[in-house]
């Protein structure tokens, strides 16, 4: 029964990772790649690494991919245009084809190589979440909290180079409108019959 | 469940087959009760602005969503000549789908549950995050303006929000120590100061629960783009959102998959703060058949449900709609740090006082 439904999951990742690329609309292309995460995501429910599973949900499909949707959706792409340039770049991206297919062959060879039918998804733990969780925030506490800081220090630096200050806008502040009073606002003034109001001298306030 | 399991004698087949027939059930069960809930929406609604609301079809008009279904599914599918059509029939499917399968891991009553995961929680999230795909696929498809800002404007909505209800899922986590929301509603037992939003049995956490709750009922108005956030929809500036183009069954199933959505929250709160299927007082006396109490917390789970829900209809009626900066600002500048301090809180409250042996 695993091994059908491990079969049948690799094959759709697979499929969906040739339509990825073969697809020729980019926003199809993203759609195949996000049912390739998500069966992905099946194979590792597969392993007994829940936990990783949904992670991988939560985080690739639910919140990467969706961004990535908004990019590529909001690109305005010429077909014609992306196809004329397409055999300058085929020597360098060929090169990076096969040096990239090389790699995936040792690296899987070098796995293989070991002995997995002895796998433990959650090793020294009752549950996948305790067995990571054991891993980030005991045993390797100072890097995981770098890596926390690298991160921080990216997205401010996304946030700078991003950031305009404009003039002559107007933004709403809401400490300032909750703050205010009706004095601030509304004067009452005693206006005299045939004379109005001079509005030059609103600004001294309630007079009566 | 357990004797149905007996039954089968281990046949796998026979599991399987057991396992689709609850299934069904469920479903038929959760759709009949979105009919009636969609009516009593309506109903609130009506009696708000002093109308009769749905009234002719069927006694009292309850068999309103059923009529609406019938006219929905007869009339013509009418798909955009520009529009994306594969794309285009899959968004409400994929929304009807994900907001269903995020009932699996909802206890309705004890043992009653499709799926018992240890990681429910998890699960319920990640599905969760699924649903907004529906809503951008169905936006970019339709290949009009319209729908596709109605489509972006829902996607961000709903991202955002999602953070803010996941800190305070953690919240909850945290004081149950466990992801299973079996495990969740059982550790709320014995009366209404148990359930997590009041938490008397935490004393001090009642002050940071509380708000946790309300917090977490405003996040779902939000991630269900349900009034006052229902900017995606917004029909005066938007007309419909990304249902614009949609008629017919698919506008039926994009429908279905936002009232499902809106329920499950009420089911989710229900679960993580108001006892799940817990009675508020009373204990059921010891010698009931297993059914009958089992029947009787469903009533209690049911009841709460459909609490839930009525405060939904009624700030509907009554909340005027968020402009879209609002809304962003009320999700990131107010609840996000709020629920992360609150996160901090109670992690401090769980490893200074509850490990340590401290009050309570």
């Amino acid at each position: 029964m695993q091994l059908i439904a491990f079969y049948i999951l690799s094959t759709v990742v697979l499929l969906s990772a040739v339509f990825v690329i073969s697809a020729r609309n980019p926003v199809h292309s993203v759609l195949w790649l996000i049912l390739s995460f998500f069966t992905a995501a099946g194979l590792l429910v597969l392993i007994g690494a829940e936990f990783l599973a949904m992670l991988l949900v939560v985080v690739y499909v639910g919140a990467v991919a969706v961004l990535f949707l908004f990019v590529v959706m909001m690109l305005d792409v010429d077909f014609v245009e992306l196809k004329q340039g397409f055999l300058n770049y085929s020597v360098i991206g060929g090169i990076i084809a096969v040096l990239m297919c090389a790699e995936i062959i040792f690296v899987a060879s070098a796995v293989g190589a070991g002995d997995i039918s002895n796998f433990d998804p959650s090793p020294g733990a009752d549950t996948n979440a305790a067995a990571l969780s054991n891993v980030l925030y005991t045993d390797n506490l100072l890097l995981f909290q770098m890596a926390g800081v690298v991160l921080l220090i990216a997205m401010i630096g996304a946030i700078v180079l991003t950031l305009r200050h404009r003039t002559h806008i107007k933004r709403q502040k809401v400490e300032d409108q909750t703050a205010r009073h009706r004095g601030d606002a509304v004067s009452m003034v005693n206006v005299q019959p045939g004379q109005g109001i001079d509005t030059s001298d609103s600004e001294r306030g309630a007079t009566s | 469940m357990q004797t149905f399991l007996e039954w089968t004698n281990g046949n796998p087949w026979l599991t399987a087959l057991l396992a689709i027939g609850q299934v069904l059930a469920f479903m038929v069960v959760l759709l009949l009760s979105i009919a009636l809930l969609l009516w009593l929406d309506r109903k609130v609604l009506a009696g708000s602005m002093l109308r009769k609301g749905p009234n002719v079809v069927g006694p009292f008009g309850l068999l309103q969503s059923f009529a609406d279904f019938g006219k929905f599914v007869l009339k013509e599918i009418i798909i955009p000549a520009g529009a994306n059509k594969t794309v285009f029939i899959l968004a409400p499917i994929i929304s009807t789908v994900t907001a269903l399968m995020a009932w699996a891991v909802i206890p309705v009553a004890p043992g009653w549950v499709a799926a018992d995961l240890n990681i429910g929680v998890l699960y319920l999230f990640a599905v969760s995050s699924l649903g907004v795909y529906g809503i951008i696929m169905g936006g970019w498809a339709s290949n009009s303006k319209y729908p596709f800002l109605g489509g972006l404007r829902s996607a961000a909505q709903m991202v955002s929000y999602e953070v803010s209800i996941g800190f305070v899922i953690v919240t909850v986590l945290m004081l149950s120590g466990s992801m299973n929301l079996t495990t969740i509603v059982e550790h709320q037992a014995g009366g209404f100061w148990n359930w997590n939003a009041f938490a008397f049995h935490h004393f001090p956490l009642v002050l940071v629960m509380f708000p946790m709750f309300i917090i977490f009922f405003v996040s779902a108005l939000a991630e269900t783009n349900r009034a006052p956030f229902d900017l995606p929809e917004a029909e005066s500036e938007l007309v419909a959102g990304y249902q614009v183009e949609y008629s017919s069954t698919p506008f039926l199933l994009f429908y279905l998959a936002e009232q499902v959505a809106i329920v499950l929250m009420c089911a989710l709160m229900t679960v993580l703060f108001l006892g799940g299927w817990n009675l508020p007082f009373l204990s059921l006396p010891d010698g009931m058949s297993a059914w009958l109490s089992s029947f009787i917390y469903f009533l209690a789970f049911a009841v709460k449900v459909t609490f839930l829900f009525f405060m939904f209809a009624i700030v509907r009626a009554i909340v005027p709609r968020y402009r879209y900066d609002q809304l962003m600002r009320l999700g990131w500048k107010v609840f996000l740090p709020t629920s992360l301090v609150a996160v901090v809180a109670v992690s401090a409250y769980v490893v200074f006082v509850k490990n340590a042996g401290g009050a309570v």
